[in-house]
């Protein structure tokens, strides 16, 4: 087996980038998905937060537990789309035989998806920071310093799901876009979003395990409830993490690779892929 | 005269159909060769082998002496290409596409290389207007434009010509020439008008059933072949190449 290092070069990267960046600079209809949805999750769970804050017993506060938990899924499934919609572009544009026939690289590539998802989703996470602070009172100094974490799992989870949304699209064609989307929702059940894992069946919890998103909110919310918190799953949470994200790197590789091998890359539509 | 693409025993197959059988080739500096075939002889999927996006099943290309298979990235950076079915994207400007290409090619002070190809190519009008609203004949002198951002060693041009006017088409094949004759670059051009080929190729190479069958002067060849014409040489290659490969 060999080892390939790639050099990264830093002007093509910057091409990816810029590309997404001219993108929405020139359309409203790309800027506003940007933080519409999540705008519209804060408030619609700021309200529902709130109303059961007034029916529920005294002295537990929904707004850091729901609303915590809402902006932080969003957050995830804001990377995830970063990465997957600057990926469609080219998709939607046929522009793979013209780009993959510059000297850019996959690791240039999918560098320039991550950077271009950082920006995207910091738009949103801005929103939804000030949505929920402003509007509904919800403190992040609740979660102390172990918001950093908390965010830096979901960001890596996000990024390897974006990663793995753009595989599938390759691999099986523009109409596999549509596998793609359900996506978050699918994983929400298990990641234990607004529930405890203690609440799930055995099976569903071994595979909540799996997620290094179940491990951010259990963390969230002993955190919350001045539990005892301990480093130790969390951690094993951000392992998880990173190893998804080197295993869909590496699947995204393959999947080109297989893409060169057919001449899929060359003549990519719905018909051909498959 | 310096090599800048050397294919050797090139061979692509899907399964137990053969695209390209065993192809070998070269250009050189400063030359146009073309590459002719009716469709399906397997031009496009030469071509696109030595642009990196389809793997070769065996075979080697060299580009500029840079092992395409080993280097790709660097092999890639003395290429660029225009054909007629990978416009860019029509969501993007002119100067917003060059720029991106500019910048994936490596091309130092780009924005005055963009401004000059902008002027060779009478794009100023265009500069600020997406290309999906371009006609299909400024579609591709904006194509064109991106082939020579980086002053490619080798330029690989599929039909460059097939949707611009003859008034259009002749000051782009003065264009291509012009580089050809003024850089340290060679061309590998496929086109079904023979009277083009004639006119811009120094050497042509016809490929039939993904194999090359002829190769000469595009002046001499039909001569040799005892045909009047180019496009008569073409349609006997195309409806009986076994007959000229006895030849």
């Amino acid at each position: 087996m060999t080892l390939t290092l790639h050099r990264i070069a830093a002007h093509r990267v910057a091409a990816v980038v810029l590309r997404q960046f001219y993108l929405l600079r020139g359309s409203p209809a790309r800027i506003l998905p940007l933080f519409a949805w999540v705008a519209i999750d804060i408030v619609l769970w700021g309200f529902i937060s709130k109303y059961l804050n007034s029916v529920a017993s005294a002295g537990f506060n929904f707004v850091p537990t729901l609303l915590g938990a809402v902006l932080l899924w969003d957050f995830m499934v804001r990377v995830m789309q970063g990465v997957t919609l600057a990926f469609l572009e080219d998709v939607w544009t046929r522009n793979f035989l013209n780009i993959f026939a510059t000297p850019l690289s996959i690791p240039e590539y999918v560098s320039g998806l991550v950077i271009s998802s950082i920006a995207t989703s910091s738009v949103g996470l801005v929103v939804m920071i000030l949505l929920a602070t402003s509007v509904f009172g919800l403190s992040f100094f609740i979660y102390g310093a172990m918001l950093v974490p908390f965010l830096a799992v979901l960001f890596l989870l996000g990024i390897a799901l974006g990663i793995l949304g753009s595989a599938i699209v390759l691999r099986l064609g523009p109409a596999a876009e549509w596998f793609i989307w359900p996506i978050p929702a699918l994983l929400s059940p298990f990641a234990g979003v607004f529930y405890p894992l203690s609440t799930l069946p055995h099976w569903m919890r071994f595979i909540a395990r799996l997620l290094p998103a179940s491990y951010v909110f259990e963390g969230m919310r002993a955190v919350i409830a001045h539990r005892e918190f301990s480093a130790a799953p969390l951690f094993l949470g951000a392992c998880l993490a990173v190893a998804y994200l080197l295993l869909v790197s590496w699947l995204f590789g393959r999947v080109f690779r297989h893409a060169v091998r057919t001449g899929l890359i060359a003549r990519y539509t719905a018909e051909t892929a498959g | 005269m310096s090599k800048v693409l050397s294919v050797t025993d090139l061979r692509k197959s899907y399964g137990t159909t053969v695209a390209v059988d065993g192809v070998s080739f070269e250009v050189g500096s400063n030359e146009i060769v073309g590459l002719l075939g009716p469709n399906g002889a397997g031009k496009t999927t030469t071509i696109n082998m030595i642009l990196g996006v389809l793997e070769p099943t065996s075979g080697s290309i060299r580009i500029e002496g840079v092992d395409l298979a080993a280097e790709r990235s660097r092999a890639l950076e003395y290429t660029n290409f225009a054909a007629v079915y990978a416009p860019l994207p029509g969501n993007l400007t002119v100067q917003q596409n060059l720029r991106i290409f500019g910048l994936l090619y490596g091309v130092k002070d780009l924005s005055r290389r963009i401004e000059d190809l902008l002027q060779q190519f009478n794009l100023e009008g265009f500069r600020e207007v997406k290309c999906g609203v371009l006609s299909s004949g400024e579609q591709t002198r904006v194509c064109l434009a991106k082939a020579m951002l980086n002053r490619p060693q080798l330029l690989l041009l599929d039909e460059p010509t097939a949707s611009l006017d003859p008034a259009k088409a002749v000051d782009i094949r003065r264009l291509i020439v012009d580089f050809a004759a003024h850089s340290t670059g060679g061309v590998l051009w496929t086109s079904h008008n023979m009277y083009e080929v004639q006119e811009v190729c120094h050497r042509v190479l016809f490929l039939s059933r993904g194999r090359i069958l002829l190769e000469g002067d595009p002046k001499s060849l039909p001569r040799e072949h005892g045909m009047a014409s180019l496009e008569e040489l073409f349609i006997a290659v195309a409806r009986e190449p076994l007959a000229l490969e006895r030849t």
